[in-house]
């Protein structure tokens, strides 16, 4: 709920394990808001729902998100801190072993950056910087809010490149877009979201 | 880690709100020492508030947050590694301070070494209550203004004891009566925060 009214309203969805799902719609649509409730960030105020066995509405949703993987297009991680720390930090928070960094960089072409500030790399290497931070995680659910915003065409078939093989590896993805035609292009389910509703299947 | 890049933005502040005070206080080197706490802990209150401002605005952005909720940590764990964080902060920033208050404000040096530990349990206390109220706060319209309404008033008997316990040190006098005060406060602040930071993120 915001300010009164429902963020989200008659979803009725089920995403298969290993697929990728696009959600389509304009701003407001309720897209992002749905991905928070997937990743456990909002609860359910009615309705029901499960998300990795967990029960959105009475499993305590912080055990839920330690196998959710978030990337925002407005960056997911500490500016301040460099490349290399910011995954030294995701990695120790989960115990991941650190020896996974190098060949993680090496993956999203970042390793001549490991020492670069976040904040001072351009907006294709900050979400590669996203994705090294799940990558590193290897989160069962990746959600992904907007993640083409403001990348060239180079950029998003990387980025296309990298969720293929994601989910060759067992990962659920959900990605939400406001443009159709990026989203035909990779995804093979497409949900179209109007006003906190789920329209088309 | 992150604590690097907030001490060079906010002692440097620090450093200059303590020269200010000084040179405030006149030429005469009389009356400087006996205001020396209360400058000090005036000082050491502003570079708290910027701290905490700070320690809970990189974590603002939409996306951090969820990214970093998505670890799934354990509130009390979280709640007691900011604290610490913040209260290194709060130590490193009162070492500056404190030897810029024996150059400023000519505190004696043995005055000041013997207030060391009540400083300690102070600013811990400080940065216990200070990572609580942060995180009541943060995301909100007016943050830097609510923190310091908020926290003032937690922060007051703190600063109290500390100035007390601080000038007996310095001038003689029941150095530690107040430091109990500040060390009650600690653990009450520690509890509050182990208890309440959880539903305080979620909220």
């Amino acid at each position: 709920m915001a300010n009164g009214f429902p963020l989200l309203s008659g979803v009725d969805l089920e995403l298969a394990p290993s697929s990728l799902t696009v959600l389509v719609g304009a701003n407001g649509a309720g897209k992002t808001s749905l991905l928070q409730l997937l990743a456990g960030l909002i609860g359910l105020t009615s309705g029901e729902g499960t998300v990795l066995g967990f029960n959105l509405a009475t499993d305590d949703r912080r055990l839920l998100r330690r196998h959710v993987g978030w990337l925002g297009h407005e960056g997911s991680f500490y500016d301040d801190l460099t490349v290399r720390e910011n995954l030294t930090f995701a990695a120790k928070a989960l115990d991941r072993p650190l020896d996974d960094l190098s060949s993680v960089l090496a993956r999203v072409d970042l390793e001549g950056r490991r020492d670069t500030i976040a904040k001072s790399l351009s907006a294709g290497q900050r979400r590669r910087l996203g994705l090294a931070w799940l990558l590193l995680r290897r989160p069962q659910l990746w959600l992904l809010d907007e993640p083409y915003a403001s990348l060239d065409d180079e950029g998003r078939t990387f980025f296309d490149a990298l969720l293929g093989e994601v989910i060759d590896r067992g990962a659920t993805v959900v990605v939400s877009s406001h443009d159709p035609l990026r989203s035909a292009q990779l995804a093979p389910i497409t949900l179209t979201m109007v006003g906190g509703r789920v329209v088309t299947p | 880690m992150r604590s690097r890049v907030l001490l060079w933005q906010v002692v440097p502040f620090g450093v200059m709100a303590l020269l200010l005070s000084g040179l405030a206080l006149g030429p005469q080197q009389v009356g400087h020492s006996s205001a020396a706490p209360g400058l000090f802990y005036l000082v050491v209150v502003l570079v708290a508030l910027l701290m905490i401002n700070r320690s809970h605005a990189i974590e603002t952005s939409r996306g951090t947050r969820a990214s970093v909720a998505t670890l799934g940590l354990d509130p009390a764990g979280v709640f007691l590694g900011k604290a610490l964080a913040l209260a290194i902060e709060l130590w490193l920033s009162a070492i500056v301070l404190l030897a810029g208050s024996v150059v400023v404000l000519h505190t004696a040096l043995h005055g000041t070494l013997m207030a060391v530990p009540s400083v300690l349990v102070t600013l811990g206390a400080i940065a216990a209550a200070g990572t609580l109220y942060g995180a009541l706060t943060t995301g909100g319209n007016a943050a830097a203004t609510l923190l310091p309404v908020l926290s003032l008033p937690a922060f007051a008997p703190l600063l109290i004891a500390g100035e007390r316990s601080y000038s007996a040190a310095l001038h003689g006098g029941a150095l530690l009566e107040w430091w109990v005060i500040s060390v009650v406060a600690l653990a009450v602040y520690l509890g509050m925060g182990i208890l309440l930071y959880g539903v305080l993120e979620e909220s």
